[in-house]
């Protein structure tokens, strides 16, 4: 006898998460081939998956209303040895749990879609270039290898150049590398003095929206996803924990010098630095030191839990919308290790690969938003975390030196806390320690 | 020339019925035929629709609800015959031989063929809507400049219909007077967009525009199917020029995989339509006027069930390819263009040693 595992196949040609809709079946079944065994509903369809396996039922993965990511466990079937024929997709895969991830991708059908609750089609949506996917015939392993993503002429360009296109992060659609992406590389502008912020976008909850003359007057976007997993979270944190912020602006030069010196380094060939990096450094340098900050409050316990490690969780914009993978145990890694990490996590979330794991027990969180070329924000904590550090644009403004007002890189950084366990003297010393950390991170790192 | 009549010779219920200018000659073995050509193809369709909700193809076209358009179409081409399908046609390909599994190779995405269109005379899958009715139109006009005695058939929706390229062969298959049976499967949907509001009037009517005939058949009716294609097959080997047959028929399951009908479309549709279904009706006629017993249909059935399964087993077994295959035919001959993208694409070790 033998388990074979249903992974949870892509049913719509680039599909990444599909719902639980309904089981048909209960652990101690025994099931034919190609017996029903759940009703799942995707971005596109709702449809029922038939079994690839004769055999008995020995576990169920997933609740009705649980999203799935593509590729994770959904049925484990206890198969006769004589039955060996259909083990597609018997790996090693971890033990997901449900996850809400992805989802809000536009449907990418050949053709139109159709208008939601509305039986007749009145109205073509905008059509969708089919995401890059490849048509994996065998399900498992949906996050091995990926190739980064460019275009022929840029790859060209970057290899003339003697640039590793792997270590390029893709600035365009869906993570798509340029050439603007390339020359930035080139120029070694990690860490880019001035941010832009997009001039227009369509994006928006995961999906590109018709444009302002060709839209309908009024679009409903069903709540699903990443964009309902956004929503709940912000909700249950928003109203389940009073929020306080602190913020303060800080001389950046000692970063900027750093990670001008550390540019072309041997050691850190192909590794991508940016001011994140050092902040995130900063940030798990603050829980060293104030390990309040690293807490959480556990209402129904009624207890406050301090943790003494740190998973720190990264805000990742992706094409499918805000998802906060963390860093586990980010507080034992150094520059080097920090900054593989953080890139791994930027690329993995692009590519719409995070798994569910990577997502779960954050213990405290950093929100760059310094990319979109604002200066700062105040954000909403990830529940069940007790800090969240926003950074904004490191840019040259004007800065008091002595009497005198000089022209200095500097930065905002922010932090909202919950405030039922960390108080505002606990918070403010924690960000002016993350401040000098940034102005002068040579003095923390030799044992500030 | 236009007739508003639906040339049927089987109704629903399975009795024949007379029409003034088609009558059915084929006897009991031969309806016995089609009727498992349409129970093995309906069969291995679901069985592809299984394996692609296993994760083991990335797509799949169903067909159920137009096997007597396909097999009544297909059955009726002659061996040299050359047939050009669209991307659901698996029962025409039945019918000229491909290997089932052969059809669902580019479904699993292992390859961008599937079979030899010569050895079949049945050419590959066309997916740009509508394209193979210039490619039929133009062999056709080629098979005219060997005076060949062979007819081309090609196969399309009512969704294509709509398209320029189809209107284009129709033109220049009028023009040339060109050995060609368009066979329009008009299956009401052109995924979601319902025939209504593609023409205003019947899709066959389009053919007297053009200058040649076009017939409407019950698309659900096997024999009908059968001898409408053959005499426009016999028409247009006998220089007797284009003929567009609309099998007025309905696509019973999704689009395709990735499609979900339930948000466009009304049940009671599909309900009216299962009651024309094209196999029931063939089978209700064989066991009334030819006494087939339950043991034949049952051994039919069975039939049917290996070769699913015979499918199964070879599609499992199907290795995925080496990415750098697409790059074998795109020109007859190597280009240095296509040959420096596949040695980017071995360096950048996506494809392997080729």
């Amino acid at each position: 006898m033998s388990e074979s595992i249903f992974l949870l196949p892509d049913v719509g040609e680039g599909l990444v998460e599909a719902e639980i809709v309904a089981w048909k079946v209960a652990v101690g079944d025994v099931v034919t081939l190609n017996q029903p065994l759940v009703d799942i509903e995707t971005a596109k369809a709702t449809v029922e998956l038939p079994s690839p396996y004769a055999g008995t039922v020995t576990a169920l993965h997933g609740a009705v209303g649980d999203v799935m990511v593509v590729g994770a466990p959904l049925v484990v079937i206890e198969t006769g040895a004589q039955s060996a024929t259909a083990s597609p997709s018997t790996p090693a895969a971890p033990d997901a749990a449900p996850a809400s991830v992805g989802a809000g991708r536009t449907p990418v059908l050949v053709g139109y879609g159709v208008a939601e609750d509305d039986a007749v089609v009145t109205r073509r949506r905008r059509r969708v270039a089919p995401v890059e996917k490849a048509p994996a015939p065998v399900v498992a392993s949906v996050t091995a290898s990926r190739p980064t993503r460019s275009t022929p002429p840029v790859r060209l360009y970057a290899k003339q150049h003697g640039v590793d296109i792997n270590t390029v992060t893709g600035t365009g659609r869906d993570g798509l590398i340029t050439r603007g992406d390339v020359e930035r590389s080139i120029a070694g502008a990690s860490a880019p003095a001035t941010s832009r912020a997009p001039e227009t976008t369509t994006r928006f909850v995961g999906r590109e929206l018709e444009s302002w003359s060709t839209g309908p007057l009024e679009e409903r976007i069903p709540v699903r996803g990443v964009l309902r997993s956004m929503a709940d979270a912000m909700v249950q944190s928003a109203f389940g924990a009073p929020h306080a912020a602190v913020w303060v602006r800080v001389e950046a030069t000692g970063t900027v010098a750093l990670l001008e010196g550390l540019r072309g380094r041997p050691g850190l060939a192909g590794v991508r630095l940016s001011p994140l990096t050092i902040v995130a450094l900063a940030v798990c340098d603050a829980a060293r030191h104030f390990p309040g900050l690293n807490s959480s409050f556990d209402a129904p316990a009624q207890e406050v839990v301090v943790r003494r490690r740190v998973n720190l969780g990264i805000a990742a914009n992706t094409p499918r919308g805000l998802i906060v993978p963390n860093i586990k145990g980010a507080d034992t890694l150094d520059l080097r290790a920090m900054a593989v990490a953080i890139n791994e996590l930027v690329d993995v979330a692009r590519a719409g690969t995070t798994t569910p794991e990577a997502m779960l027990h954050t213990t405290l969180s950093i929100t760059n938003v310094g990319p979109f070329a604002v200066d700062g924000a105040v954000p909403i904590l990830p529940p069940g975390t007790g800090a969240i550090i926003a950074v904004g644009q490191v840019a040259k403004r004007p800065w008091v030196v002595g009497d005198d007002v000089v022209a200095r890189p500097t930065v905002d950084l922010s932090m909202s806390f919950d405030h039922r366990q960390i108080d505002g003297a606990l918070a403010s010393a924690a960000i002016a320690h993350i401040g000098r950390f940034i102005t002068d991170p040579a003095a923390a790192i030799i044992g500030g | 020339m236009i007739s508003d009549e639906l040339v049927q010779l089987l109704t629903p219920e399975g009795e024949r019925i007379a029409h003034p200018e088609y009558a059915s000659d084929l006897g009991h073995e031969e309806i016995l035929g089609l009727y498992r050509d349409m129970v093995i193809v309906r069969r291995l369709c679901n069985e592809s629709t299984s394996l692609q909700r296993q994760g083991q193809l990335a797509l799949w076209a169903p067909l159920q609800g137009q096997e007597a358009a396909q097999i009544g179409a297909g059955r009726a081409l002659a061996p040299m015959d050359f047939s050009f399908p669209s991307y659901r046609e698996h029962g025409v390909a039945w019918t000229r031989g491909v290997p089932p599994r052969d059809m669902l190779r580019i479904f699993r995405a292992t390859t961008t063929g599937g079979w030899d269109p010569q050895q079949y005379r049945h050419s590959l899958p066309m997916v740009v809507l509508g394209d193979q009715t210039l490619h039929a139109v133009g062999y056709a006009m080629g098979v005219q400049r060997d005076g060949a005695d062979e007819a081309v058939m090609t196969f399309f929706g009512d969704g294509a219909s709509s398209q320029g390229d189809v209107l284009e062969s129709f033109v220049w298959a009028a023009s040339f007077n060109a050995p060609v049976v368009f066979v329009l499967q008009n299956n009401q949907w052109a995924i979601s967009e319902p025939t209504s509001l593609q023409t205003k009037i019947p899709l066959y009517h389009r053919a007297h525009g053009f200058g040649f005939p076009g017939v409407r058949v019950d698309g659900n009716d096997v024999l009908a199917m059968y001898e409408v294609a053959k005499r426009a097959l016999d028409n247009a080997r006998a220089g007797g020029g284009p003929t567009l047959i609309e099998a007025y028929t309905y696509r019973m399951g999704a689009h395709t995989t990735s499609d979900d009908p339930t948000r466009y479309r009304v049940d009671a549709e599909v309900e009216v339509w299962r009651h024309r279904d094209p196999i029931e009706r063939v089978k209700a006629l064989l066991a009334r006027e030819y006494g087939v017993h339950k043991a034949t249909f049952d051994e039919v059935a069975a039939e049917a069930e290996q070769l699913a399964l015979q499918l199964r087993e070879d599609v499992l077994a199907m290795d995925a390819p080496d990415p750098t295959m697409m790059f074998d035919h795109v020109y007859a001959e190597a280009h240095p263009l296509v040959e420096a993208g596949r040695r980017e694409m071995i360096e950048l070790g996506i494809g392997g040693s080729h």
